[in-house]
């Protein structure tokens, strides 16, 4: 069932992508194939692939059950929200907030976690930016 | 000899104080990053390329480095499948099936050394397989045309969905996904923007490294999330008695390395195969030729070396193809081309021609890094033992971070950032369902070259399609591209184990 929702999605995925190739605007300067060509043929090999997970699907992966669904989707709520984070609160803070969360979400207990998310975050601090020299993002406080 | 003296000058390049420290650091952090179960050579070098890149090293010793974790981490995969039956990435997955039981018997210093041994020998004969090698596939490459190259670059996808995939169908659609993506920005040749949606974030396209790192490293987490505690490795409680192999050992094996050796290489020469192949293979043959007595997979030494030799020397072959023609033939060396790309380096015969030290310089590094890790491994296989016990739940949010830094570091936008995050849920659900996320990323390293190239043939043959097979070269390439991709249907349960999507990369 997953393979042929797959399939179905890819011949979507291909008709949006032809129809967007064929509005790509060509300039002045030409060559024999033009812009539009390459994108369209790779549309339509999509499509051609896209019918055999239809006719023969695979069987079903087993997909998370209800719960840990919830669980990848809030990791990847707080994944966005630390990408928003790190340029209003600095590294420092937003990494260690984020990978203790992470770190808890993944089985450790609420202390551990915390521990686990500052010594991340200082430990990667020192290591990237004191002593690699890498630029991390600055919050107001500088770090 | 005229390879002899490149190859001098190679040392001469690699020889400094600071690449050799480059080197020993490289070859230890890969180690590290093989080991762990999670992290393998493909993700582990994809989360480094923007740590290196923005550190701002020069070309050579940034290739240095990061061959040495990629050395590094193919050493490093055999210790969790020898003590925990668990790969630490896909290659040494062959290496559980004798290496474990090894062991259980309280064998597991002999497997460890054992293992490093067969590594190295693979890894080093096939160096010297390169580096003859190479030169002559220059030779050949320096005839190539744009149709050829456009042929070539068929012939990658082919064989990368035919010999080392599980469904061909399903491999076409993720070459097609990353050539897709590869679609994104403003065209080469005329200059007009295509799929920006208006965006002026994709007008310069979407970054490669973006991609590995997000279908490699991020998607990694998210399985991680799913499988929460069950799957954390418990402990590693076999006793290190000794790490050495008894001279017995090392004399029965002999003749299993020394084959083992050349299939690899061979294995790896093959665009499209890499490691993985290496190391199925020679177990396989290694246990229709000396399996006499029924051993292999109950503690056999030679099917411990056999897959190690196997897929390190696959390693050494697969930069061949890599460095000679620019097209890379697995993950892995998918993942190197991104770093040589990264570095504004273009791989293929000219790179030969035009920065010698570059290519020298790294195959010398090569042959230190080898020695470097053989003099780590044996003395040091306890240091890295003691890393297995890093419990998951503090390891993958640490290299989500890293990640993320690396990310943060190449343009500090936040767009970049997003863009990562979903590369990693689509990696996610791609992987979930199987399929291959390699053609995605090779997609995206060459789809503008290859588009470029067929533009180009056409343009001088005046749109005649008849260029694509008119030279004696193409047929050749086309015929093979061919055989690659439909190999599998006939002889496909001799090519590849059963293996579990879920493996690191």
């Amino acid at each position: 069932m997953s393979d042929r929702v797959l399939g179905v999605a890819c011949l979507l995925l291909s008709a949006f992508y032809i129809f967007m190739a064929t509005q790509i605007q060509t300039s002045f300067i030409t060559d024999y194939l033009g812009p539009k060509f390459f994108p369209i043929l790779i549309a339509s090999l999509l499509a051609i692939a896209a019918i055999f997970p239809i006719i023969k699907p695979d069987p079903d992966p087993d997909w998370p059950g209800i719960g840990r669904f919830v669980e990848i989707i809030f990791a990847v709520a707080v994944m966005v929200a630390y990408t928003y984070a790190l340029p209003v609160v600095g590294f420092v803070l937003s990494t260690a907030i984020t990978s203790g969360i992470l770190s808890w979400r993944l089985g450790a207990k609420p202390i551990a976690a915390a521990i686990a998310g500052v010594s991340i975050s200082v430990g990667i601090y020192v290591v990237f930016h004191l002593v690699l020299q890498l630029s991390l993002a600055r919050g107001p406080w500088g770090f | 000899m005229d390879v002899f003296s490149q190859l001098a000058d190679g040392f001469a390049v690699a020889l400094t104080f600071q690449n050799l420290a480059l080197a020993l650091v490289g070859c230890f952090i890969g180690t590290i990053i093989g080991a762990l179960p999670g992290l393998g050579p493909s993700n582990g070098v994809a989360i480094l390329i923007p740590v290196a890149f923005t550190l701002g090293l020069p070309a050579t010793p940034a290739l240095i480095l990061l061959t040495s974790v990629y050395y590094g981490a193919m050493y490093g995969g055999r210790i969790s499948s020898i003590l925990l039956n668990i790969p630490g990435d896909e290659p040494a997955l062959m290496t559980t099936l004798d290496g474990y039981p090894m062991a259980k018997k309280g064998q597991a210093g002999e497997a460890l050394a054992l293992s490093g041994i067969a590594s190295f020998v693979g890894a080093f004969f096939a160096t010297w397989g390169l580096v003859f090698l190479a030169p002559q596939l220059v030779k050949v490459a320096l005839l190539f045309g744009p149709a050829e190259y456009f042929a070539l670059f068929t012939l990658a996808f082919a064989t990368l969905g035919g010999i080392a995939s599980q469904n061909q169908g399903k491999a076409v659609i993720a070459t097609m996904i990353g050539l897709g993506i590869a679609m994104v920005g403003v065209d080469h040749q005329t200059g007009v923007p295509r799929m920006t949606f208006g965006n002026i974030h994709l007008y310069e396209g979407i970054d490669f490294l973006v991609a590995i790192v997000g279908l490699f490293a991020i998607s990694e987490v998210l399985l991680f999330l799913e499988h929460k505690a069950g799957s954390a490795p418990s402990e590693a409680n076999q006793k290190l008695a000794r790490v050495t192999a008894p001279f017995w050992m090392l004399k029965k094996t002999a003749g299993t390395m020394g084959r083992s050796t050349i299939i690899g290489f061979l294995a790896g020469v093959l665009p499209g195969a890499g490691a993985s192949l290496g190391s199925f293979v020679s177990y396989t043959i290694e246990k229709k030729i000396s399996d006499k007595k029924g051993t292999f997979g109950t503690g056999d030494p030679r099917g411990v070396a056999a897959p190690e030799a196997g897929n390190n020397a696959a390693a050494g072959g697969a930069l061949v193809p890599m460095l000679a023609l620019g097209v890379p033939g697995s993950g892995t060396t998918a993942v190197l081309l991104a770093m040589l790309m990264a570095l504004n380096i273009t791989p293929g015969p000219l790179l030969f021609t035009q920065r010698p030290d570059v290519v020298w310089g790294l195959i010398a590094a090569l042959f230190i890094g080898n020695i470097m890790l053989l003099c780590l491994n044996i003395p040091l296989v306890g240091l890295f033992v003691r890393v297995l016990r890093v419990p998951s739940k503090y390891l993958m949010p640490a290299v989500t971070m890293i990640s993320f830094v690396g990310i943060y570091g190449i343009s500090g936008s936040t767009f970049d950032l997003i863009m990562m995050i979903i590369f990693g849920v689509v990696g996610y659900v791609l992987r979930k369902l199987n399929i291959p996320t390699v053609p995605i990323i090779l997609g995206i390293l060459l789809g503008n070259e290859m588009e470029t190239n067929l533009r180009r043939a056409l343009e001088i043959s005046n749109g005649d399609v008849n260029i694509l097979w008119g030279s004696p070269l193409t047929i050749g390439i086309w015929i093979l591209a061919i055989a690659g991709f439909v190999a599998p249907f006939v002889v496909g349960r001799f090519l590849r184990p059963k293996k579990d999507p879920t493996v690191a990369p």
